[in-house]
């Protein structure tokens, strides 16, 4: 499966009802949005607006309670049938990088084995060297062979996406990249993000309350209460 | 690149102590395991040899207990009534016997031996016989008695290195003061016969004053009904037979009993090392929940977290087993002195014998069981949805 032919994310009337108890929480509320290839969209929006919801629905992550996702004119979700997480799992690594708010990386490997970890369980054709070659574009072949506790927050967000990046997704979708990094350190991972839209053509999926990081994606959508609001 | 092995390997030095803990769990279970199943073999191996040694398959002696009866003669102490020596003729003309020796066991006191004085044992053979009944008998030192009456004896290799002798040494005989000239020691041969000071029978009935004889040791023909010999001699007036094989049956049940209690206990460590498996991986499972989320939004399957978490299992379990076995090797003559203090009766040469097959089995053993007890927690880590697992993070 590949969206390089020009479209496509498309979600239509998206609705994800979570239930505590007896009372149900409408997380999301019939979005429907379109994201085409090589674009940057970021979603805003206060806590509980439902902008992670939507992500980890696009990204995946999620089988959504109503509504139709499509890749790449596929439709992912079926008809209202729920995915098996086997089956979701073959479509993440098929299309999706994801880098998170904590790095997640594993304090007894090297940075070198944390960026390959992916590649021990699917490795695309044609990807050798690619760990050695995104370290270095992201600035941190110096540092391969440093554990992630001899480095610094930023330089390990940077690992997070080279591991992200290291199966050659076509969309990276970045929940809170920055949210745990200073203000030098978000400026520098919303760069690489940029870099890696314009230069690489990387479509690029990110939520953040960061609005300086947020101006950088060239589409912005805000979110209100489940519902996604777009400025033209 | 990285492997899935290496991950795992990996994984286990997150927490150190603990893992550490882990392995030391599974290593003393490995070590009692592979010790037992060493002691179970090398027990029946070294009583095999014992009896075998002995050169005779049948002894004949006057009626009494014959547990004690049968230890004495293992050990080399009196017997406990006398036969006349013309049972024995009697005996050598049956069809299945080959050959017959008469012996006479006789124990003195000697005020110099230890503490406050000790027992003297001497085991009157007949010169001219009892080598017959032993081929296999080497000398470290001289050789066989001269002559059927001569004033000699012949000393076990160990009963030598106690009493500092040499050939050509002479030797008193304690409550009757007669001088014995050592004309010969025996080569270690793991046996009682170490522990043996030999005398022609002839001289011992002269110095003990008694002509009789204490036991019959029967050499049975090649192919004979031995079954068919026993019955018949149990038809002896004021006679018990004890063959060996019953000897060994009646030791074989002594110890069985403490050989099941034993090895219920290794079972029990065995079972406590795995739940302190289970409690390590399931412990690292639910620490790293938020990472195996991570992991399957890499692409990894259920499988692979399974694979992986298994693993880390088997690594624990090998690597713990390996060293297990190894204490066992090197600590195999500790656990040889341990057992013969607490056993009624120990052959000689190794109790615990530990070889590489036995050693492979008890790992596959520990590795099986491992493995087992790595399903559930292993599972477990394959079910984490990285959606929850991000969620529980926020």
């Amino acid at each position: 499966m590949t969206v390089q032919d020009g479209a496509s994310l498309e979600a239509q009337d998206l609705t994800r009802v979570y239930r505590r108890g007896s009372e149900e929480i409408r997380a999301l509320d019939g979005v429907s949005l379109q994201i085409k290839h090589g674009e940057f969209v970021a979603f805003m929006g206060p806590s509980g607006s439902g902008k992670t919801t939507l992500v980890n629905l696009l990204g995946c992550l999620d089988n959504p309670s109503s509504g139709k996702l499509t890749l790449a004119g596929r439709n992912i979700f079926g008809n209202g049938k729920p995915l098996g997480e086997r089956q979701l799992t073959r479509i993440r690594r098929e299309i999706f990088g994801y880098i998170f708010q904590n790095f997640y990386l594993i304090p007894t490997l090297t940075v070198r084995e944390n960026v390959a970890l992916p590649l021990a369980f699917y490795r695309k054709p044609g990807v050798e060297g690619e760990v050695e070659r995104l370290l270095g574009m992201l600035g941190m072949a110096h540092r391969m062979n440093h554990l992630p506790a001899q480095i610094s927050g930023g330089e390990m967000q940077r690992v997070a996406i080279a591991r992200a990046l290291v199966n050659r997704p076509e969309i990276l979708l970045a929940d809170e990249p920055t949210g745990n990094l200073d203000t030098k350190r978000s400026g520098e991972i919303g760069e690489v993000l940029q870099d890696l839209n314009q230069n690489a053509g990387l479509t690029i999926i990110m939520v953040t309350h960061n609005p300086g990081l947020g101006r950088l994606a060239g589409r912005l959508i805000e979110m209100r209460d489940g519902r996604a609001y777009e400025n033209q | 690149m990285i492997s899935k092995f290496q991950i795992a390997s990996k994984n286990l030095l997150r927490k150190k102590s603990r893992t550490f803990l882990t392995l030391a769990g599974i290593m003393l279970s490995s070590w009692v395991l592979v010790s037992l199943l060493g002691f179970n073999r090398g027990y029946e191996t070294a009583l095999n040899r014992d009896i075998d040694n002995m050169g005779y398959q049948i002894m004949v002696m006057a009626k009494g207990c014959p547990y004690e009866a049968a230890t004495m003669m293992l050990q080399g102490g009196a017997g406990l009534r006398y036969i006349e020596q013309s049972v024995m003729d009697s005996i050598a003309k049956k069809p299945e016997v080959d050959q017959v020796t008469p012996i006479l066991m006789q124990a003195f006191f000697d005020p110099n031996k230890g503490d406050g004085g000790g027992i003297a044992g001497y085991y009157g053979v007949d010169v001219a016989t009892y080598p017959g009944m032993k081929p296999f008998l080497r000398f470290h030192q001289g050789g066989w008695f001269h002559e059927a009456t001569a004033a000699e004896a012949v000393m076990g290799y160990e009963a030598a290195e106690l009493e500092q002798r040499q050939v050509g040494d002479m030797i008193l005989v304690p409550e009757k003061n007669v001088q014995l000239k050592v004309v010969g020691i025996l080569e270690r041969s793991g046996t009682q016969d170490d522990g043996t000071i030999f005398v022609p029978l002839k001289t011992l009935q002269k110095i003990s004053g008694i002509d009789k004889i204490t036991t019959i040791g029967i050499k049975v023909k090649k192919d004979a009904d031995i079954t068919k010999l026993e019955a018949a001699l149990y038809q002896l007036p004021d006679l018990q037979v004890v063959s060996f094989s019953q000897v060994k049956q009646t030791i074989m049940k002594l110890i069985t009993t403490a050989r099941i209690m034993v090895l219920s206990i290794a079972i029990i460590a065995l079972l406590i090392a795995m739940v302190g498996v289970v409690n390590t991986i399931l412990m690292s499972v639910l620490e790293r929940k938020q990472e195996i989320g991570i992991l399957k939004t890499m692409g990894a399957m259920p499988w692979d977290i399974f694979c992986l978490v298994w693993t880390e299992t088997l690594l624990l379990c090998a690597c713990g087993g390996t060293a297990g076995i190894g204490l066992a090797f090197v600590f195999a003559r500790l656990s040889d002195i341990l057992v013969r203090r607490i056993l009624p009766y120990a052959p000689g040469g190794n109790l615990v014998a530990i070889d590489m097959r036995l050693s492979l089995l008890t790992l596959a053993i520990i590795v099986t069981v491992g493995l087992a007890s790595g399903i559930y927690p292993a599972w477990k880590a394959g079910r984490v949805r990285p959606l929850e697992s991000i969620r529980s993070d926020v």
